[in-house]
């Protein structure tokens, strides 16, 4: 058995983080890979805390619990650090990965004791300066890629611009600046 | 060559339905099944299948239409879960008795009260003896492929009975997974017209569907009825042996897996049977054998072949997903111990857990002490509780 990957996003409804984890089972399938990507459903409501999961592997997954012991968690919202326990169970060879306008020596105290890497991608300015609007998501896809390496950051983006011109196929518009959304998440995550 | 995809169990379900394009499809929208007449309804928008859709009021409404559509001549399908199928009761009865053989996804969900909408089984199995043909899915792919063997099943002359796959809830209705499809040409080719012998559109052969039938021929029609379950079983055989030549993908009455050596067997249907396997294969790595038997075809209930291949066991462990109140064990337990006893299979030790209900997600560590207590069953002999629940607080 090959290693498996496994993801787990803390968000708020209306975020996209179910969407975020969606996309990136599609972008590590069209890789090769075999994926999950799976919600936990609960009284799902604007604003609520939810929870979405990614298994990424090179072997076929049989397994069908929800992920107690990630290699890495993506918090989209870093309100989330006081009201849900992110790094529960989370690997200390694995990261944290947190939209924040904070550093990562200001986040880790925040942490409970967390001693793996903890790392910092400021995703509200990144998608207001490219979007116009703040969906944090899409950069956050992207700093996830980069710092998990489970795919190459290029057929990664290569496979993004496909996935949006599908997406967004009658609003060609935004393709562009969401590409450049995460391309910016990419570079300017820190912590790595 | 087959198509690499990756869909939710809802969407791989949608698009096998697209792909048998059936005549109607008539639903009512349920948390988790939703999106299966909801894809749907688009592939009929977008003129992708010429089915006439629909969009009743009522699960009631949406069986009846069903029974109505199939009873005409038509092949039609739905989708539900939970209250819904509660909701068609009546109706799966009187689908069955007319020998109507409608297809239902069932979206397995949690059967209120109290109020929940995550996975377990107590909706289809509360229908296991409404007279359908079950048939349970671990992961999207099964729930695909078993929704294009379902036809060919229920539609077969020696069963005309109607036939409800069921996958989990969320669980896998609502995760993406890999799984490989079969080209458009070949499924219609696989799936086949549907010409039924009698209908009630055709005027050269009058009939009359749902009549009073008294005790005059009440009771040899239900026998006619229960030998078509019982026919359905060499039928199932038969439809995946032609659906392995088609895909490669083998299917049986029921998967063993991990059996050679093992003393200890956990029997458990849908997802966690995937999970089940995966902590198998780490006992495996570790010297310890435990073997996992997924049932897939539920009703009928292949007594034969399931008391011939667990009798070779010392312990084996039957998890339910649902209770039955009874104080007797869950629905799978009273069906494997009935069938063990039936054929004179008295060796294995078997126990009863209760798991998963309302949706509580069913860990590697919540498997690992069902594995642990059969294991240690088979070594000692010995049962200290039949009837156990698994990962509740009390």
């Amino acid at each position: 058995m090959g290693k498996v990957v496994e993801i787990r996003w803390h968000g708020r409804g209306g975020q996209g983080a179910k969407t975020a984890s969606l996309l990136l089972a599609d972008a590590a399938f069209n890789t090769g890979k075999y994926i999950q990507g799976f919600p936990e459903y609960g009284p799902e409501r604007m604003g609520a805390p939810i929870t979405a999961y990614n298994r990424i592997s090179d072997d076929k997954l049989s397994i069908h619990c929800n992920i107690y012991e990630p290699d890495y968690v993506v918090v989209v919202d870093d309100t989330l650090l006081t009201a849900v326990d992110v790094t529960s169970g989370l690997k200390e060879s694995g990261a944290l990965i947190i939209n924040t306008t904070k550093t990562p020596e200001e986040i880790k105290p925040l942490l409970k004791g967390y001693k793996g890497k903890v790392c910092t991608v400021d995703a509200r300015t990144i998608s207001i300066e490219t979007l116009g609007k703040y969906f944090p998501n899409t950069p956050m896809l992207g700093a996830v890629v980069k710092v998990s390496g489970v795919m190459g950051t290029k057929e990664f983006l290569d496979d993004m611009v496909g996935s949006f011109k599908h997406k967004f196929a009658k609003k060609p518009e935004v393709i562009e600046p969401n590409i450049k959304a995460i391309e910016r998440a990419m570079q300017e995550v820190k912590g790595l | 060559m087959a198509i690499r995809e990756r869909l939710s169990g809802n969407e791989a379900m949608a698009v096998a339905m697209k792909q048998i394009n059936p005549d109607v499809v008539a639903a009512f929208p349920i948390t988790p099944s939703t999106e299966v007449p909801q894809y749907f309804s688009t592939f009929v928008a977008n003129g992708q299948v010429d089915t006439e859709f629909v969009p009743v009021e009522s699960e009631h409404s949406a069986m009846s239409a069903c029974i109505g559509a199939q009873a005409a001549g038509g092949r039609a399908m739905t989708a539900t879960s939970a209250n819904g199928l509660a909701l068609m009761w009546e109706c799966l009865y009187i689908a069955a008795c007319s020998r109507l053989p409608i297809v239902l996804a069932c979206v397995n969900r949690t059967l209120s009260g109290p109020l929940n909408i995550h996975n377990d089984h107590s909706d289809s199995m509360g229908a296991r003896d409404s007279g359908w043909i079950q048939i349970y899915s671990e992961n999207c792919q099964e729930a695909y492929d078993n929704m294009l063997m379902a036809n060919r099943i229920g539609e077969h002359p020696d069963v005309l009975l109607p036939v409800m796959v069921c996958q989990d809830g969320f669980i896998t209705s609502h995760a993406i997974e890999n799984l490989d499809l079969v080209e458009d040409d070949k499924v219609k080719a696989f799936v086949g017209e549907y010409n039924p012998e009698e209908y009630l559109l055709n005027r050269e052969n009058p009939i009359a569907v749902g009549p009073l039938d008294h005790f005059t021929h009440c009771f040899e029609h239900k026998r006619q009825q229960a030998q078509a379950m019982m026919d359905a079983k060499k039928v199932v055989i038969e439809v995946s042996a032609e659906f392995e030549k088609l895909t490669g993908r083998s299917y049986g009455l029921f998967e063993e897996y991990n059996a050679e050596g093992a003393e200890a067997c956990v029997v458990v249907l849908n997802s966690t049977a995937g999970t089940a396997k995966y902590v198998a294969d780490q006992y495996k790595a570790q010297g310890k054998k435990v073997a996992v038997f997924k049932p897939r075809l539920y009703r009928p209930f292949p007594v034969d072949e399931i008391a011939e291949v667990l009798a070779k066991y010392k312990a084996i462990a039957i998890m339910d997903k649902a209770e039955s109140f009874n104080a007797a064990g869950g629905p799978l337990f009273t069906d494997f111990t009935s069938a063990l006893y039936a054929k004179g299979v008295f060796g294995p030790k078997v126990i009863n857990y209760i798991y998963g209900l309302g949706g509580r997600d069913v860990k590697t560590d919540d498997i690992e002490v069902v594995f642990n207590k059969t294991l240690e069953i088979a070594a000692t002999g010995k049962v200290d509780t039949v009837f156990n629940y698994l990962g509740v607080r009390e």
